[in-house]
């Protein structure tokens, strides 16, 4: 049985007006992947992760918690819960993911300031000021907390001279880049996602790739930002040999991900069907989403291994 | 029987964009859509435009099952934007039935 979907709706909204996040996590774990970077404090451009990666292990934990409430007699105290939740944060004591967990998705971001850097592009950090988007606020409908939270994520860009921010994920990329335009009058940040900034760069690998991997677009890449020709600019000039699934670029499948806060089954469901579709062509896959991949992964188990196209991209072209 | 609320649609519409009337009923959205929802968008947006706000409230988590990952909207031929008008869907079942 899934939670109840309103009183779901309530704790996330709750969490973004109260702790501007869906899933509040703590300082340190959306700061480690900056450690030995040395990247300056803002900044005209800054390298902007909206804690997308960050936040996956967290995610993780919180679904398996909530999958074992929705089958439990817990799950008729969900509205208790939300009273709680005003005031205690409670995901804080649902989520402890290990510390290897955490590590491995503070990967994607180093990886992509590393490729950054490589390209000879100058960018600052935001540290603890990078604040998630309210992407699935913006999802679930709960568009007043959306609203006053744009509205904090702008300041905060602002406070900090901000101009361009370099996004990471393409949730975080819509967001920032098509939804607030809507939402906040005179936004005027510049929003590049950092394929986009890698494409444009032109560069030559280091050391080249082999291979057949298996590219899985995403939806709102695809279909809401139009970026389907730079991954695979990046990955072919990287030397792997691309396989397309049958649903590709514009007409890809979404792996399930955005009905997982509150309909997991279904979420496995259409990542079991997308895995399929991958593991056809390929017995490599690669994501470009933090979503994706976490879907997609868990639901291939050991047939296929997916990875983040940063970590192919910083395979080939770091120095 | 039906009872009917003809400003329903008043009540779901967040903003200018929403345009469930351009929908010509053509199905290409049922035969596109990777979670098969039979309900959304074609009958469901009849429901709002039509007033049938109890009918509309039993599709809840149809609502709420929408992927918005806009296979259906960039096929759609008649330019209905299925995405935000999911969106709006959304947001009157937040403010109209949960409450939030």
């Amino acid at each position: 049985m899934p939670l109840p979907t309103g009183d779901t709706i309530g704790i996330l909204a709750d969490n973004l007006r109260l702790r501007r996040s869906v899933l509040p996590i703590p300082v340190e774990s959306a700061i480690r992947w900056t450690k030995g970077l040395d990247l300056p404090h803002g900044g005209e451009r800054v390298l902007y992760t909206g804690l997308m990666y960050q936040l996956i292990p967290y995610i993780e934990e919180l679904v398996a918690a909530q999958q074992k409430m929705g089958e439990s007699w817990m799950a008729g105290f969900t509205g208790f819960g939300r009273q709680i939740n005003k005031i205690l944060n409670v995901s804080a004591f649902m989520a402890h993911p290990s510390r290897d967990k955490l590590e491995s998705f503070d990967r994607v971001p180093r990886n992509v300031a590393l490729l950054l850097k490589r390209a000879g592009i100058e960018f600052g950090a935001l540290y603890e000021d990078d604040l998630y988007s309210g992407a699935l606020a913006y999802d679930l409908g709960a568009d007043e907390e959306l609203k006053e939270h744009a509205s904090k994520v702008y300041a905060t860009l602002k406070k900090h001279g901000v101009k361009e921010v370099v996004t990471i994920d393409p949730h975080t990329t819509n967001m920032l880049r098509s939804v607030y335009p809507t939402l906040l009058d005179g936004y005027d940040i510049k929003v590049r996602n950092y394929l986009e900034v890698l494409a444009e760069a032109e560069m030559v690998p280091n050391h080249r790739l082999d291979g057949e991997v298996g590219i899985h677009d995403s939806c709102v890449f695809a279909r809401y930002e139009g970026v389907t020709a730079q991954p695979r600019q990046l990955l072919e000039g990287a030397g792997l040999s691309l396989r397309e699934p049958e649903h590709a670029g514009t007409m890809t499948l979404c792996c399930g991900g955005p009905v997982e806060s509150l309909y997991p089954q279904k979420a496995a469901a259409q990542a079991e069907r997308r895995v399929a579709e991958i593991a056809a062509v390929a017995e490599r896959g690669v994501t470009m989403c933090p979503l994706c991949y976490v879907n997609l992964q868990k639901a291939a188990k050991d047939r296929i291994r997916f990875d983040d196209i940063s970590d192919y991209l910083r395979q080939a072209y770091e120095a | 029987m039906t009872v009917l609320q003809p400003n329903l649609v008043d009540e779901v519409r967040a903003d200018e964009s929403f345009n469930a009337s351009a929908c010509m009923n053509c199905g290409v959205c049922t035969a596109i859509c990777p979670m098969e929802l039979e309900h959304l968008p074609r009958e469901i947006f009849r429901y709002v435009l039509l007033g049938m706000k109890e009918e509309l409230l039993q599709h809840q988590e149809t609502v709420f099952s929408c992927l918005l990952c806009k296979m259906c909207e960039v096929n759609c031929p008649a330019g209905v934007h299925i995405t935000e008008n999911v969106r709006s869907l959304r947001h009157y079942f937040d403010r109209k039935v949960f409450r939030i």
